[in-house]
C-alpha cells in the first residue's frame, strides 16, 4: 500500500521499549540530537520496509498527550503537527507495555482521538506471558478498529509482522473506533468546539476534539501555546461546558479519564486475561529486598562502591593512555615539524586541547554503561524510592544521588548523568550544585599545598592533619552543594513542576545492544558537542600564554640568572599580565600575580595550576616533581615585604578557593551542551568563583589576624 | 474528612474513593481513578515515598500526591 516514504513517529510511555524498537527498525541508521533551545533528546533515523524509505522519529516517552511536561509537550506538538523544529508524521506507531495494557492504552485512545493513522504495536509480549497474561491482539485489533502487532522487542520477534502491517496500512482512511463521551460530556465539548475553538482559535484541525477535552478538564488556559485572541471568550465557554457537567452531578476534571478507563476496561476485558490469582511476580520478590528500608540503602551504597571503583580505577590505565598519546603525539610533531608558531599552535593549542578532550572518553563511557544497565534493568527508578527521602531533606531528588556521587570522579560525566533526572527543576539543581563535588582533578593541587603547608602533625593517635585536611575538603565540597541545593530550591520557581510519580518498571533484561549504542552515543555527544568548546578555549588559553613573545635577546638581557626562558615568557605573556593585572583584586584572599596567572591557566583544567606553577618557578623538565615545587612554594619571599609569599592563610584560602570556584572550562561546555544554553553554564561560573571569593577572604583574613 | 493514602501504613489494599488538590489530572491518568481498588505495598526508609500497585502497575507516590488520594479501606 504504502509505496510513498513515510514519516513515522513512536510514541509510548516511558519504558515501553521504544529505544529497543527504535533500534531494531533502524539499525545503525540513526541521529541524535537536542531540539533546538531546549534539552530533549531528538532522535532519528531511517527504515527500509518494502524497498521504500522510511523517516523514523523516535518521540519522548509521554504518559499523556495532556503534557505536564516538556518531553510530553513536544510528543503532543509534533503529532498534532505544530511543532516546527520537527517534521509532520504520516503515520504513528503507539507502543504499548502488554503487561500493563490498561495505563498504556491511555494514551493511546489519546492518539487515536488526533484522527491520523495508528498502528499499536503491544511490546513486551513476553513479560506479559510471564506473568501469566494473555493477549488476543486481533479482539483489540476489531474493539479499537486500528491494526494491532504483538512483538518482543528485545527478542526482535514481530518486528517483520510490524514492518508489514506498515505496509499494508490504508493510510487514507484512519477510522479508528473510538471511546464515546457520555452525553454530558459531549455537549461540554460541542461547547467549547462552537463557541470557542473553532470560531476564535488557530488549534489545528486534528487537534481541536483533544484540546476541547483538555480544557474542559484543566478548567483554564494553562500554559497555553496557542494565540488566543479573546481570551474571555474562551473562559465562558469553559465554564459553561463545566457547568453542565456539574449540573448532571459528574466531576468534569475527572469524567474524561474515567470513560477513557472505562472504555480501556471493555476492550481488554474480553481480550486480556490474567490467569488464575494474580501471582507475586519476580519484581515483587527482587523489590521486597532491594527496596527494604535497611537493604535497600546497603544494596545501592554497593552498588555506587562498585561504579565508582570502575570509573576511579578501570578508567585510569585508558586515561593514561590517552594522555600517553597525546604528549608524545605532540612531541613528535613538535620535532617533526620546523619550529615556530604553527608548530606551537598545533602541539600546544590544538592537541593539549584535543587531548583534552578525549581524557574524559573512559570514565564517561563506564558510567553511562552502568547508568543505562542501571535503566535498562529498573533498577534505577528504586534507587530513586530509596534514596529520595533522604535527597528532599536536602532539596534534590532520588535521581540526584548517582550524578552527585559521579562528580567525586569528574563533574563532566555526573553533569552529563543528570539526564536521568526527568524533572526539569530538580536536573538543573543538581547540575548546579555539582562541581562542588571534589573531583579528582583537585586532588593534585590538593595534594601540593597540604604537603607544602600543612604540617604531618599527628592528631589523636591515628590521623594526620594533613589526612584531616584532605577529608575536611572533602566535607566541604559536599556541605556547600547541599546549601547551594537548598538556596536555589527557595530561588528557583516551581514553574510547570510535575507531582513526583515514578512509574517502577518491571525488572528486565536490558537490551545490550541499546545499552552499548546509548552508551557510546554518550560519548560521540560530548566529543563533538562539548569537544568544539573546549579545544576553543585551550586555543585561546594557549594563546594568552605564548604571546606577546618575548625575545631571546630580551630574556638575556632582562631575566635573573636562575629564571628559564619558559617562566620568563609567561610573566610577559597576556597571562602574566593578566595575573598582575587581577593582584590587587586577588591580594585580599592572599593570592600574588604568580597564582593570578595560575587561575587563568588552570581553567583548562584545575591540575594545570600545578604545571604551571612550575614553569613559573622555573622548574626545569628534569627536576620538575613535586617535591622541588613544593620547597620553593615555601622558601618564595616577597621581595617588598621580605616574608613568605605563601603563608598557612594563603594556602588554606587557594584551597577553600579551589574547592569552590568554577575553574573547569570543560564543565562549562558540558553544562551548555546538556542545559542547551549559555545562560547556566555562566550562572554557574559567576556564582561559583562569587562565592569562592568570599569563602576565601573570609578564611584568609580570619586567619592572617590570628 | 476522609483517611487519605498517605495515613495507611503498609501492605493495605484500599479503594479510591476521589482525589483532591490542585494537580489532579495526572494522578487520574495514571489510572487511579475513584472506585478503584490500590494496594499499598511499602514506604521508603524515611517514610516516603510509598510504593503502590494500582491497574497491575508499582507507582512511587511522594507524601504530597498520597496526600491528595482519599481512599477508604
Ligand atoms: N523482556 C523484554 N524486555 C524488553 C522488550 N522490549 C524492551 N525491553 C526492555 O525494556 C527496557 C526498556 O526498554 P527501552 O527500549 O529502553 O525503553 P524506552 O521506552 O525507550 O524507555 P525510555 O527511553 O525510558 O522511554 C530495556 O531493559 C529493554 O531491554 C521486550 O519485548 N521484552
Amino acid at each position: 500500500m504504502s509505496s510513498e516514504p513515510l514519516t513515522i513517529a513512536l510514541v509510548g510511555n516511558p519504558n515501553t521499549g521504544k529505544s529497543t524498537i527504535f533500534n531494531a527498525l533502524t539499525g545503525l541508521r540513526q541521529k541524535i540530537a537536542n531540539y533546538p533551545g531546549i534539552t530533549v533528546e531528538r532522535k532519528a533515523g531511517t527504515t527500509i520496509i518494502g524497498g521504500v524509505l522510511h523517516k523514523i522519529i523516535d518521540l519522548p516517552g509521554a504518559y499523556s498527550l495532556n503534557y505536564k511536561k516538556l518531553d510530553e509537550r513536544i510528543a503532543y506538538e509534533t503529532l498534532i503537527g505544530s511543532y516546527e523544529h520537527e517534521e509532520v508524521p504520516d503515520l504513528v506507531l503507539v507502543i504499548a507495555d502488554a503487561s500493563n495494557l490498561d495505563r498504556n492504552l491511555y494514551l493511546a485512545t489519546q492518539v487515536m482521538d488526533l484522527n491520523m493513522p495508528v498502528v499499536l504495536v503491544l511490546n513486551m509480549m513476553d513479560i506479559a506471558e510471564q506473568n501469566g497474561i494473555t493477549i488476543n491482539a486481533e479482539k483489540i485489533s476489531k474493539a479499537l478498529g486500528i491494526p494491532v502487532v504483538p512483538i518482543s522487542a528485545k527478542n526482535k520477534e514481530g518486528i517483520e509482522t510490524l514492518k508489514k502491517a506498515i505496509q499494508d496500512l490504508d493510510l487514507t482512511k484512519p477510522d479508528p473506533l473510538k471511546w464515546v463521551p457520555s452525553k454530558a460530556l459531549n455537549k461540554a465539548i460541542e461547547t467549547v468546539l462552537d463557541e470557542w475553538i473553532e470560531p476564535y482559535t488557530q488549534v489545528p484541525e486534528r487537534a481541536r476534539y483533544i484540546e476541547a477535552l483538555r480544557l474542559i478538564s484543566e478548567g483554564e488556559f494553562n500554559d497555553p501555546f496557542y494565540k488566543f485572541e479573546q481570551p474571555g471568550v474562551g473562559k465562558k465557554a469553559i465554564a459553561k461546558a463545566r457547568k453542565n457537567i456539574e449540573d448532571e452531578g459528574a466531576n468534569p476534571v475527572a469524567l474524561e479519564v474515567l470513560q477513557r478507563y472505562n472504555f480501556i476496561s471493555d476492550c481488554t476485558s474480553g481480550a486480556s486475561s490474567q490467569n488464575g490469582q494474580q501471582k507475586r511476580t519476580l519484581t515483587d520478590k527482587i523489590d521486597a529486598v532491594v527496596t527494604h528500608k535497611v537493604a535497600g540503602p546497603a544494596i545501592f551504597a554497593l552498588i555506587l562502591l562498585f561504579m565508582f571503583q570502575a570509573i576511579f580505577s578501570w578508567a585510569t590505565p585508558f586515561m593514561d593512555m590517552i594522555d600517553l598519546f597525546f604528549v608524545e603525539g605532540g612531541n613528535w610533531i613538535a620535532n617533526t615539524l620546523p619550529p615556530g608558531m604553527l608548530n606551537d599552535l598545533l602541539v600546544e593549542g590544538v592537541i593539549a586541547g584535543l587531548g583534552g578532550v578525549v581524557i574524559f572518553i573512559p570514565q564517561i563511557l563506564f558510567l553511562f554503561f552502568f547508568i543505562y544497565i542501571l535503566e535498562g534493568t529498573g533498577y534505577m527508578a528504586r534507587a530513586a524510592f530509596v534514596m529520595d527521602g533522604f535527597m528532599t531533606k536536602v532539596g534534590l531528588h532520588g535521581r540526584s544521588v548517582v550524578p552527585l556521587m559521579s562528580g567525586f570522579a569528574c563533574a563532566i560525566p555526573g553533569i552529563m548523568a543528570a539526564r536521568t533526572i526527568e524533572n526539569w527543576r530538580d536536573r538543573i539543581i543538581t547540575i548546579m550544585v555539582l562541581p562542588f563535588m571534589a573531583c579528582s582533578a583537585r586532588l593534585p593541587v590538593y595534594a601540593l599545598l597540604i604537603a607544602a603547608f600543612i604540617p604531618a602533625t599527628t592528631v589523636l593517635g591515628v590521623f594526620t592533619l594533613q589526612g584531616i585536611t584532605f577529608f575536611g575538603l572533602y566535607i566541604f565540597g559536599i556541605v556547600m552543594a547541599v546549601a547551594a541545593a537548598a538556596v536555589m530550591k527557595k530561588i528557583f520557581p516551581t514553574g510547570q513542576q510535575t507531582p513526583f510519580i515514578m512509574e517502577l518498571p518491571s525488572y528486565k533484561i536490558p537490551t545490550w545492544a541499546v545499552v552499548f549504542q546509548n552508551t557510546a552515543e554518550r560519548g560521540k555527544v560530548f566529543v563533538t558537542e562539548a569537544g568544539k568548546i573546549i579545544v576553543a578555549i585551550s586555543i585561546v588559553l594557549w594563546f594568552l600564554a605564548s604571546f606577546p613573545k618575548a625575545g631571546t635577546e630580551q630574556y638575556e638581557a632582562e631575566a635573573s640568572s636562575t629564571e628559564t626562558i619558559e617562566s620568563f615568557q609567561l610573566r610577559h605573556s597576556f597571562a602574566g599580565k593578566f595575573g598582575k593585572l587581577i593582584e590587587p583584586a586577588i591580594e585580599p584572599i592572599g593570592f600574588d600575580w604568580k597564582i593570578g596567572i595560575s587561575l587563568l591557566t588552570s581553567f583548562a583544567a584545575r591540575e594545570v595550576m600545578v604545571g604551571t606553577l612550575n614553569t613559573i618557578y622555573s622548574i626545569g623538565e628534569e627536576d620538575g616533581d613535586h617535591v622541588t615545587l613544593k620547597e620553593k612554594l615555601i622558601n618564595d619571599i616577597n621581595p617588598e615585604t621580605g616574608k613568605p609569599v605563601y603563608s598557612i592563610a594563603t594556602a588554606i584560602s587557594l584551597m577553600i578557593f579551589f574547592a569552590l570556584a568554577m575553574q573547569c572550562m570543560s564543565t562549562i561546555a558540558i553544562v551548555k551542551r546538556e542545559t542547551n544554553s549559555w545562560k547556566w553554564p555562566v550562572a554557574m561560573f559567576s556564582y561559583m568563583t562569587a562565592l569562592a571569593y568570599i569563602c576565601s577572604f573570609i578564611a584568609f583574613q580570619l586567619i592572617s589576624s590570628w | 474528612m476522609g483517611i487519605f493514602l498517605s495515613d495507611i501504613q503498609p501492605p493495605e489494599k484500599v479503594t479510591v474513593i476521589n482525589i483532591h488538590g490542585t494537580d489532579t489530572t495526572r494522578l487520574l491518568e495514571m489510572g487511579i481513578t475513584p472506585g478503584l481498588e490500590i494496594e499499598i505495598i511499602r514506604k521508603a526508609p524515611l517514610g516516603f515515598p510509598m510504593e503502590i500497585k494500582v491497574r497491575g502497575y508499582l507507582l512511587s507516590l511522594r507524601e504530597s500526591e498520597a496526600k491528595c488520594i482519599e481512599v477508604a479501606s
